[in-house]
């Protein structure tokens, strides 16, 4: 069905009178934004989810309000990770945004493809690791995160046993649960972790029948990698505890919910439509953590007890400030052999690469 | 704990995640043996999810979402029916196009209901049988719908072989043309029972979104109703037989996550598969005998009825 | 149903045949333009988004025939399927499984300088893959009475799993930071695009291919004659010797093939490499397709299209409206109804008032 046949048959008035319209209507609404920066938004789920895609349309929310006056908004939901994720990119680029973020992983080689195409137009992608002249990526550092709840949740757990339900084994995942791991086994050295993969990113049934399987077995805390609630509401109704993701989920279990780790684009996102404004945008890599305001801590529920929320607090504003490192040496895999040597930390690209589970995690990384 | 000691909870879990399935294929299987086809259960479920959590959030009262879950479904089930039956239109192609219609249909009212918690149902406790061990919570500590559910299975039997309404609903899904001369209003029998379809899927919906998940998210029913249509042929068109699927799905997909915490190690995808091998393995056990399948399967499914055809 | 009533026309009108989509598609307008206004979104700028702007550029037009590509490859297979009540519902997964095996091949000579060969193979590959996904339920059909229409659903499932192992596991990038994705493909191992400042590829050449044999298959063969006799009569085909098992067999395969030929075309064209996520869901609309085109391979045709653009003006309209996805679904919905419904016109014409003599 293209243009013509539309317009050769369709019953004359409603359409002609659409397409004229609509064609005026485009004429008129360019010219007089002409001057404001358009900035797209690529998201993989829909921004209702409370969740991942959530937190980046809150950022979008942030610049529009930082910035109305001289910028305009736009952004595409529920883009699937395959063929139709350049389309929408290249469609972006093609109707004037100058600036355009792409937030999920999946989308780093279509964005490095249309990047190609539209050298003048600046692009920014979520998590991945390739750049180019006019492609810059980001990426919080979210296992900075699971160590002041790794910590909370060795005080906490009677059982000793913590679950954790995983999303996808990607080195974003695997490097939170060794993370947690590691601060839990230090606030606790009998504690173990115990994984479950739903192999989504989003399916609440899944996650509560993982949440229950690992309670069943004894897991007395929860901690997640999927971007529902669902394993807090089971946690409230088991009277147990588990930590959020992505957003403050403590409405779903005021009881059950300890914190949960919160991601926050506005302050990279503001800056970074400032430097577009300003001329001074580059194709760099960003990897913010707490100190950055990329990610912070959702207030602690006031059943904890002083010193846990102590510990926690101490641990995240330890790595703030650069005292403390979520992978400080030594730390052993599995089979105990030293990965981190004593008096390292991990590098960055082990931290990206990660692929194994430190000592204290039942399991092995599926592959 | 020793592994064996994890059978209770894997029952008590089966049973619940069975529940939703058992509403929408026994739902399905009414409507299949009237001889109409509807593919539309994915949609329909997440209709009936998102009206009764709204309703709910609403109202405050749980047996109302529920109900509201159900008149949802069978408001979008009547849509489904109108064109299959009236404007005597494609039943596989509408059933599918009904499921993208409830994708968007859901996510849309669902704007102001995301991120809004809602309190569990509350659970059956019989003192003394609930703390029976291994099946006490399984059969004595589930909410009100997993019961409902249950009883659907022995109700809908009984109304499909032992009533006249049941009787008539399986001649006109059997032989259209036969039950017509016999007077039987076919079109009317086959809306109401996709009317029943619309609603047991409303149901199972409203169980995902106020008793296993007390939430809304888009989406919600995660492919669930494909897997009731796939039971209905699993279950031979037999109610008990749904409930035999439904465990068996249900039952294995707790398991293979109970295998995962307990870090035996084989991949989680793979692991994730054995439901749906399962499933296929024991309806190839059971498919063998030609001629009982043919028995039950109604031998106008699918097919238009006009009257005068 | 007192005040209107259908009665059969003695064969279906060709009139008709032609005015009910363009009847579907002005109820869908009118529709479309009460359902954007009442939702508060300015509904002829909505409905220029839909259905112009995707293909008033060369780009769009080229977006519109890479999207139904895979969408007319799936319902071509499936259509010949459906004609002779054979229910694979699993094009997704074969699509999947002609992807994985298509890209093994791909990977394995990655680096070794294949030459010309590598495509082809690539296809044959594909193809195979799909057709053995599509000979599992062929053979519990066949041999064990199973139901290919839950054999085929569960086994898309499994597929699904199958490509998420494989892309965690053995096809994944060492060079990729662990992520699950395989290396982007060399140059030998990408489809060559048909027109420049389009992603259209060869494969969209294929799809064009698929229907031309689809309709010389049906309407010139004998084996297009058993299929249609099969379909309609079971019974008749046994007393006329043809064999119901060769017929399962053969449309399981030719659809699973096809299905395995547009998966690999998804990856050795726009996708470029084997990620976790090949298909949003073409297998499934690619039923939808099949019926819509009215199980025709020209309707197949045109119906992919109308399709792919349903979905391309959704993404037109986020950008230029802010329309929510959720928005597009419903409108989405609403055009197939409409065009479900109105084909009743074709065989049928509608009375008005009591019932009476046929004429």
């Amino acid at each position: 069905m293209n243009r013509r046949t539309l317009g050769k048959t369709l019953l004359g008035g409603l359409a002609a009178a659409a397409v004229a319209l609509g064609a005026g209507g485009f004429g008129a609404g360019p010219a007089a934004a002409q001057e404001k920066l358009k900035v797209g938004f690529v998201y993989v789920g829909p921004v209702s989810d409370h969740g991942y895609s959530y937190q980046h349309d809150l950022g979008r929310l942030a610049v529009e309000k930082e910035l109305g006056d001289k910028v305009t908004t736009s952004y595409v939901e529920n883009v699937p990770e395959g063929a139709d994720a350049e389309r929408v990119i290249e469609q972006l680029a093609a109707g004037g945004h100058k600036l355009i973020f792409t937030t999920s992983f999946g989308f780093m080689n279509p964005t490095l493809r249309v990047a190609q195409r539209y050298p003048d137009v600046k692009f920014e992608h979520a998590t991945g690791y390739r750049r180019s002249k006019n492609v810059a990526t980001y990426a919080a550092r979210f296992y900075e995160g699971r160590t002041p709840l790794g910590l909370i949740a060795g005080k906490m757990t009677k059982s000793n046993i913590i679950g954790y339900i995983g999303s996808f084994p990607i080195p974003e995942v695997v490097s939170g649960i060794n993370a947690f791991t590691l601060a839990l086994r230090e606030a606790n050295p009998q504690a173990e972790v115990r994984v479950v993969w739903v192999n989504s990113w989003y399916d609440p049934g899944k996650e509560a029948e993982a949440a229950k399987a690992l309670i069943d077995q004894g897991a007395d805390v929860i901690s997640l990698h999927t971007d529902s609630p669902a394993a807090i509401q089971v946690a409230q109704e088991r009277g147990l505890y588990a930590f959020g993701q992505s957003s403050d989920m403590t409405r779903f279990g005021p009881k059950a919910h300890l914190t949960a780790i919160v991601d926050e684009w506005d302050q990279y996102y503001i800056s970074r439509v400032k430097a577009v404004l300003d001329g001074t945008w580059k194709a760099e890599d960003t990897w913010g953590g707490f100190k950055d305001k990329m990610l912070y801590l959702a207030p602690y529920n006031p059943a904890l007890p002083q010193d846990v929320v102590a510990l926690a607090e101490k641990a995240r504003t330890d790595i703030m400030e650069g005292k403390r490192h979520s992978f400080q040496g030594p730390v052993k895999d599995q089979s105990g052999k030293v990965v981190i040597p004593a008096g390292q930390n991990a590098t960055d690209e082990q931290i990206l690469k990660m692929d194994w589970y430190v000592e204290g995690v039942v399991g092995k990384v599926p592959k | 704990m020793t592994e064996l000691a994890l059978l209770g909870p894997i029952l008590a879990a089966m049973m619940t995640a069975a529940t939703p399935l058992l509403f929408a294929a026994l739902g399905e299987l009414v409507v299949e043996k009237s001889g109409v086809l509807n593919l539309g259960v994915e949609g329909m479920m997440l209709v009936g999810a998102v009206c009764g959590f709204a309703a709910a959030v609403t109202t405050g009262s749980s047996t109302v979402g529920f109900i509201g879950g159900a008149a949802a479904g069978a408001a979008v089930s009547a849509v489904f029916g109108v064109l299959v039956l009236f404007l005597l239109a494609n039943q596989v192609a509408t059933g599918l196009a009904l499921t993208l219609f409830g994708i968007g249909l859901s996510a849309l009212i669902g704007q102001g209901f995301v991120g809004i918690p809602l309190a569990d149902l509350p659970e059956l406790n019989v003192p003394g049988l609930t703390d029976l061990p291994v099946i006490g919570k399984a059969l004595f500590g589930q909410d009100a719908l997993v019961y409902l559910a249950l009883f659907m299975v022995p109700a809908v039997h009984w109304f499909l072989f032992h009533t006249r309404a049941g009787l008539k609903l399986r001649a006109v899904g059997e032989n259209q043309s036969a039950a017509h001369a016999l007077g039987y209003k076919v079109i009317g029998i086959r809306f109401l029972a996709v009317l029943f379809g619309g609603a047991m899927s409303g149901m199972a919906g409203a169980y995902l979104s106020l008793s296993y998940t007390p939430m809304w998210a888009e989406g919600l029913t995660g492919g669930r109703g494909w897997i009731a249509v796939a039971l209905v042929v699993f279950a031979t068109w037999k109610p008990a037989r749904v409930l035999v699927g439904a465990w068996l799905f249900g039952g294995v997909t707790i398991a293979q996550l109970h295998i995962q915490g307990l870090g035996i190690e084989v991949p989680s995808q793979l692991l994730s598969m054995l439901p749906y091998i399962a499933t296929v393995v024991v309806l190839v056990v059971i498919s063998r005998d030609v001629a009982r399948i043919r028995l039950n399967a109604p031998a106008s499914l699918g097919k238009v009825f006009h009257p005068d055809a | 149903m007192s005040l209107f009533r259908l009665e059969p026309r003695g064969e279906a009108s060709k009139t008709m045949l032609y005015a009910t989509p363009l009847l579907a598609v002005a109820l869908t307008l009118a529709s479309g333009f009460l359902l954007f206004l009442a939702l508060g979104f300015d509904p002829v700028r909505a409905l220029h988004a839909f259905f112009v702007a995707p293909v008033s550029s060369l780009r769009g037009l080229g977006e519109l025939a890479l999207k139904a590509t895979p969408l007319v490859l799936c319902a071509i297979g499936l259509s010949i399927g459906f004609r002779a009540n054979v229910w694979n519902i699993g094009a997704e997964g074969q699509l999947t499984l002609g992807a994985i095996a298509g890209g093994g091949v791909a990977l394995a000579f990655y680096g070794e300088g294949a030459g010309w060969w590598l495509l082809p193979l690539m296809m044959l590959a594909g193809i195979a893959g799909g057709m053995l996904w599509a000979a599992i339920p062929a053979f519990l059909r066949v041999r064990f009475n199973a139901s290919e229409i839950l054999t085929s659903l569960m086994l898309t499932y499994v597929a699904l799993l199958l490509l998420n192992y494989m892309v965690n596991g053995p096809y994944r990038d060492p060079d990729g930071f662990a992520f699950p994705e395989s290396r982007l493909f060399e140059e030998a191992a990408t489809l060559p695009i048909l027109i420049a400042g389009t992603r259209v590829h060869l494969g969209a050449l294929f799809a064009l291919l698929a229907v031309a044999g689809g309709w010389v298959l049906m309407a010139r063969t004998f084996i297009g004659f058993q299929i249609k006799v099969i379909g309609l009569t079971p019974q008749a085909a046994g007393y006329a010797g043809f064999s119901q098992k060769r017929i399962i067999w053969l449309c399981m395969l030719l659809s699973g093939g096809l299905a395995g030929l547009a998966g690999v075309g998804e990856i050795a064209g726009p996708i470029g490499q084997i990620t976790p996520s090949i298909s949003p869901g073409y297998g499934f609309t690619a039923i939808i397709v099949a019926f819509l085109g009215r199980l025709h391979p020209l309707g197949i045709l045109l119906a992919g299209l109308l399709m792919a653009l349903s979905f391309i003006g959704g993404e037109a309209a986020q950008i230029e409206l802010s329309l929510p996805k959720a928005i597009t679904g419903v409108f989405q919905g609403m055009l197939l109804f409409f065009l479900l419904a109105t084909d009743v016109l074709i065989r049928y014409r509608v009375r008005f008032g009591a019932r009476r003599a046929a004429a």
